[in-house]
């Protein structure tokens, strides 16, 4: 085993530890938020349509630089999702392109009707930015978390979903939804993350990456999940496990074909994501293989509400740590191996 | 998607410049009339599916006539011609209304009406734009119509844009709390070009608004969020004519207008019982008589 657990490294170089890395100098880890804000400034220089929508969340959502640049293309409604997603919707019939930012939480949870009639059954292209995602709030407790975003969204129809995970990906993602003809939510990372995806990779519906080749079993994991994965692969490989990785950063839809290869070809998988089991990632994954391609699988995720705790301690609570996908990894194995229905957990 | 129906919108063209003439008179017959038939549309199609929502229909009618035939300015050609004025029905269960108004403007043609609520009509129970030109938002689920106003206001002046955004309510939708979140901010960016327009026929699907969870003062409310106060009498076109002027005083403008739940008809005018309730043979026989006689 190697030593830079996450259960040791979690109290370490930030709320997320340097997981995954070197236990020594750690990967240079980078901030997310920052690219998304470079980013959509970018766009905003590039094409008058852009606009930013916020509710009171400048500073979280990393936006003060924008306002000091566009200060009309700022638009900060205050404490008011419902009215925030609506407004998007508007603007968009407006001929603009608003990029419409709010804490995951109640950007997804407070406006779920509006994302639902408003934007995705309008047809109105509106990017959803959901900042400080799925435990980052750690502390701040359940109310805080995002972590019931992608089974909400996933629900509805027409809208895309898309969990980046790192610069290159909150980079691409920004342009995609920038271009992309319908509307979509972006799950924006809080907290520094190491750069895992290599620059110019292609980023569309239907371009799962593979980050690392392996023939034993797939783990598929997106978002602050992709290092976690990363590091155990390696780890196993030590093991004599050849594990693949597979990113899939576009949660909806789906790129069926390279899950059900990943299934096909190395015949067991696992699913980590940062979201409840009920509905993220792990079960569009289930619901496909099971139907298409049956392989034993392991979902990891988020069930129940949290207790309390920091970012990576939550992680770790909820089973999302190097040692818990490798001991996923070979519970799957056992289960191909032994060619048996899965055991009760 | 529905498509125009030109010979209808060329004839609407030639109603819309009648009434924009300025013989107040003659404007206020040729809307009185283009209401009539309208209300008459709206109960054939609700006989015709046995189902819909009459009364909000009829009270709604005449501020939707009064919009379309003298105020808004849209091509049902080009229904998404960039710069033209914005109509979002935000109480969307009125869709019979809407889909009658827009078929005699010319959006779709006018035997489509047949259609409303049978199976892959495109005319559903409430209004879906990517099948039906001419609606801005996909209303329904009551308190999305302002929000949605909000942005097309700010899109046109974020542009420089001269179009109008107009939002229609019902009065008990504004029990709901994402009005007024819109109506505050609206208020606070002074959104000239925005006219809120509530369909006060006093009466929610069950009972009185009064007796349900009270509106009133409900100008002093509007006003409180920073709003310029309009009362008229929703069933007098000239007065909605002059209520839905431009902005003058520097704030949004929402016109408060009185009306009666299922108007033109003896048998449902405000009565609770008609928010979605289908007439009978009889009722309908009587609804042609009384109806046709207002086209006089």
């Amino acid at each position: 085993m190697a030593p830079q657990g996450p259960r040791r490294g979690a109290g370490r170089a930030g709320p997320r530890g340097t997981e995954g890395g070197d236990a020594v100098n750690g990967p240079t880890l980078h901030d997310c938020r920052q690219v998304f804000a470079e980013e959509l400034a970018a766009l905003a220089r590039e094409d008058p349509r852009v606009v930013a929508v916020c509710n009171d969340s400048v500073g979280s959502g990393n936006l003060t630089a924008f306002r000091e640049e566009f200060p009309d293309r700022l638009i900060n409604v205050g404490i008011a999702e419902q009215n925030m997603v609506g407004v998007g919707a508007g603007l968009a019939n407006g001929g603009m392109v608003p990029f419409v930012s709010g804490a995951g939480p109640f950007l997804t949870g407070r406006a779920l009707e509006q994302i639902k009639a408003d934007v995705a059954y309008s047809r109105r292209k509106v990017v959803l930015c959901g900042h400080s995602p799925g435990l980052a709030y750690g502390q701040l407790g359940p109310t805080h978390h995002s972590v019931e975003d992608l089974s909400w969204l996933r629900a509805v129809a027409d809208l895309t979903v898309v969990v980046p995970t790192d610069r290159e990906q909150t980079r691409a993602a920004v342009r995609w939804a920038y271009a992309a003809e319908g509307p979509s939510y972006l799950r924006i990372p809080r907290f520094t993350v190491p750069d895992v995806v290599p620059a110019g990779s292609p980023f569309a519906p239907g371009a799962a990456l593979t980050l690392r080749e392996g023939v034993d079993l797939t783990i598929l994991a997106i978002g602050s999940l992709v290092p976690r994965a990363l590091a155990a692969a390696g780890e196993l490989a030590a093991e004599g496990i050849s594990a693949r990785v597979l990113n899939t950063p576009f949660v909806h839809p789906l790129d069926e074909a390279a899950v059900l290869r990943a299934a096909a070809e190395t015949g067991a998988l696992v699913v980590a994501e940062e979201a409840t089991l009920s509905g993220g990632l792990g079960a569009a994954v289930a619901a496909l293989t099971g139907q298409r391609h049956p392989v034993p699988l392991r979902l990891l995720g988020v069930s129940g509400f949290a207790p309390t705790g920091d970012p990576a301690f939550l992680l770790d609570h909820f089973g999302l740590g190097v040692e818990d996908v490798k001991r996923a990894a070979r519970e799957v194995l056992a289960m191909a191996a032994a060619r048996t229905p899965a055991p009760a957990v | 998607m529905l498509t125009a129906d030109p010979p209808a919108a060329a004839r609407y063209r030639a109603l819309r410049q009648e009434v924009r003439a300025g013989h107040a008179e003659r404007a206020r017959e040729t809307l009185r009339k283009m209401s009539a038939e309208i209300r008459l549309k709206i109960v054939e199609m609700i006989a015709g599916a046995r189902m819909g929502h009459l009364g909000g229909d009829l009270s709604v009618t005449d501020i939707l006539v009064t919009l379309y035939g003298g105020v808004l300015d849209l091509d049902p050609e080009r229904p998404e011609a960039p710069g033209r004025d914005r109509l979002i029905l935000s109480k969307g269960h009125s869709a019979a209304a809407l889909y009658a108004t827009l078929a005699r403007c010319g959006y779709f043609p006018g035997a489509e009406l047949g259609t409303f609520l049978a199976p892959l009509s495109p005319l559903g129970g409430h209004p879906d734009r990517r099948k039906v030109p001419g609606v801005e938002s996909n209303t329904g689920p009551l308190g999305h119509g302002l929000p949605v106003g909000v942005g097309c206001a700010l899109a046109a002046r974020l542009r420089g844009a001269p179009w109008r955004t107009f939002v229609v309510l019902g009065d008990g939708e504004l029990q709901e709390g994402s009005n007024w979140e819109a109506a505050m901010a609206a208020g606070h960016h002074r959104l000239t070009s925005l006219t809120a327009v509530v369909d006060r026929n006093r009466l929610q699907q069950g009972a009185r608004t009064e007796e349900t969870n009270a509106l009133e003062p409900l100008a002093a409310k509007w006003e409180a969020f920073g709003w310029e106060v309009r009362r008229a009498d929703g069933h007098d076109h000239a007065a909605l004519l002059g209520a839905f002027a431009p902005a003058a005083a520097g704030r949004p403008v929402v016109v408060l207008a009185d009306t009666v739940k299922g108007k033109g008809l003896s048998f449902a005018e405000d009565r609770a019982e008609w928010h979605h309730k289908v007439p009978d043979a009889g009722q309908v026989a009587l609804a042609r008589a009384e109806l046709k006689e207002a086209t006089r």
